[in-house]
């Protein structure tokens, strides 16, 4: 089996910066983490290599530090490492990125491609769907669960929904979005930290991808930001320092005031 | 792409086991005021088994036409039929505004329909408004909630968003408002759709609430200390009718599941009440939960930040506080 695991790096904190000349994010210069829902899917890939046997590479679109993820998969027992990295690919919005990742995803052989369900940095959960569209292989989102049928070339789905879950199974070459609630990740072994710094990180430019430049970076975007601004926080209200008791009826008669109760 | 050829704001009227979701409704009083700020109408696309006698309840919330696609394969949401279904009518019919509930239906639509239509999907809005150039200003929380960023799609039709349940208000339903009902003929290429099969639907009594819901949430964090004192929170808020919540702390140390945290890693919310009990209020907790529409706060440090965004404070022990509260509101009853 072929699996590729599409990962990102995100900022480990809310202290972004606004460039406010290109009205993009600054990511330079803040702490970053293997996105959570992506780790997820990592796992369940892994968890393929080790019941069916697989190859697993995993490709990550970013900045050159985005090398520092592609490590840390290595040392969790992956085979190989792509870093798509370019400034042409850069400004990007979710369908100008799903362009160049299923670009990238086009040069390769895989049965099975897993993301995260949506990156903690911009919550959108669109450019795991939006790649599966530009194969045109199917999708299953929200994955919870994740099992093969060799015979039968298929991979058995849980979904997770609102209100319980749904089993799908569905053809290969397909897509899953996965939940990092789902599945625990493996740490990185200690062989594998010490190896996965000889491995080699393959890193590709946007001339590797095959995809016109009108589909990618900032003139790939339908959708740009006009104006980003702080988010303007209300006034705070007041605080009381009371006795439980008063404390009690402060709370009581606010909530009447509000018709919570 | 000639943009004068776009009109109408079109909503995706979602609707499972055949009962048409909240969220669908709330779009459809948002597409009514943007429609007549645009002059133009509120369009409703209704997809299901034997559904066409809901097209009424969509129209009473504001839509001026409904289109009905029905057929078996439609029964239960997957992707690929309601992606064809969805993308023939925008090819056909030419919206310029396309709505979408962020549900995991509509997240798992949404990117898809807007990758086969070439356009941009803005996420989870929580404002949309009609610029000067008659373009729809989307605006959205970035980077866990510390900035907003209004997002225009300039030169792609549809205009297309998601927005969350409950951000927007849905209109009083009014009985006589009259809309056209539309049978729409959609051709379903099988060999995709049959890529693949929904085996099984469970439906589950969530023993974990989904706090994104809940109108109260009573919420720990680290002053909560233990199980034992998250118990003092789960009481008040069983007689609020309310759920409860937590910080990223409580969740670390174990004391309570992930699927109540709240804020940059876990969920976001806006209950009617959120009350803070011994959370000092990281700024990764209030992107999460800063829109609350009344937010109590206790916690014995006066400094706490948590004090920056609450509507009534109080400084004290929760460990106190918290259960006379419950005693107090069940002798009220």
């Amino acid at each position: 089996m072929k699996i590729v695991v599409c990962i990102k790096q995100v900022p480990n904190s809310s202290e972004a910066k606004i460039d406010p000349a290109t009205g993009t994010l600054n990511r330079a210069g803040l702490p970053s983490i293997m996105n959570p829902d992506d780790k997820g899917g990592l796992e369940f890939a892994l968890q393929l290599k080790e019941k069916y046997g697989a190859h697993v590479t995993v490709i990550t679109m970013g900045l050159p530090q985005a090398e520092a993820i592609l490590r840390e998969a290595y040392a969790m027992g992956v085979d190989r490492a792509i870093l798509l990295t370019d400034r042409k690919l850069g400004g990007a919005d979710t369908l100008a990125t799903s362009n160049a990742i299923a670009g990238a995803l086009r040069t390769m052989e895989y049965d099975i491609v897993i993301t995260g369900r949506q990156a903690i940095d911009g919550d959108t959960a669109q450019v795991g769907p939006q790649i599966a569209e530009h194969l045109d292989i199917p999708q299953v989102s929200y994955l919870a669960g994740l099992d093969y049928c060799e015979e039968c070339k298929t991979f058995k789905c849980t979904k997770e929904t609102e209100d319980g879950y749904e089993i799908l199974e569905m053809q290969a070459p397909c897509l899953v979005t996965v939940l990092a609630s789902a599945v625990q990740p493996r740490y990185m072994s200690v062989n594998g930290i010490v190896t996965a710094f000889e491995k080699e990180v393959e890193v590709w430019g946007a001339d590797r991808i095959n995809v016109p430049e009108e589909c990618i970076g900032k003139a790939g975007s339908p959708t740009s930001v006009f104006k980003a601004f702080p988010k303007q926080l209300k006034p705070a209200g007041e605080t009381f320092e009371v006795t439980p008791e008063e404390a009690v009826e402060l709370i009581i008669n606010k909530l009447k005031e509000k018709h919570i109760i | 792409m000639n943009i004068a050829d776009y009109k109408d704001v079109y909503v995706y009227a979602e609707q499972r086991d055949g009962k048409v979701q909240n969220v669908a409704l709330e779009l459809l009083g948002k597409a009514r005021e943007l429609a007549d700020d645009l002059g133009e109408k509120v369009v409703a696309v209704l997809l299901g088994k034997n559904i066409a006698a809901k097209a009424q309840e969509l129209i009473a919330a504001g839509a001026d036409k409904v289109m009905v696609v029905e057929n078996d394969i439609l029964e239960h949401y997957m992707t690929e039929p309601y992606t064809q279904a969805i993308t023939q009518i925008i090819q056909e019919q030419k919206p310029s505004i396309f709505l979408i509930g962020a549900t995991t239906i509509g997240r798992d639509l949404g990117p898809r329909l807007s990758a086969r239509n070439v356009t941009g999907l803005t996420a989870d809005c929580t404002k949309l408004e009609i610029g000067e150039d008659r373009m729809l200003m989307m605006t959205r929380p970035a980077f866990g909630g510390n900035l907003m960023a209004t997002i225009l799609c300039k030169d792609h039709r549809p205009q297309m968003s998601t927005v969350r349940p409950g951000v927007m208000q849905k209109a009083t339903p009014d009985a006589n408002r009259k809309g056209e009902v539309v049978n729409y003929n959609v051709t379903f290429n099988m060999e995709k759709i049959n890529r693949v099969k929904l085996v099984k639907v469970v439906k589950e009594e969530k023993t974990v609430a989904d706090i994104s819901e809940a109108k109260i949430l009573v919420s720990g964090g680290r002053g909560v200390q233990n199980k034992e004192g998250f118990a003092k929170l789960e009481a008040l808020a069983n007689q609020l009718g309310g759920e409860v919540s937590s910080s990223r702390a409580m969740v670390d140390a174990g004391v309570i599941d992930h699927s109540r945290q709240v804020g940059q890693t876990g969920k976001t919310v806006r209950p009617a009440l959120y009350m803070a009990c011994g959370i000092s209020g990281a700024i990764q907790h209030l992107a999460g939960m800063e829109e609350s529409e009344f937010i109590v706060a206790i916690n014995k440090d006066k400094f706490a930040p948590i004090f920056s965004v609450a509507d009534l404070g109080i400084v004290g022990d929760l460990h106190k506080i918290v259960p006379m509260l419950t005693d107090k509101l069940a002798s009220m009853k």
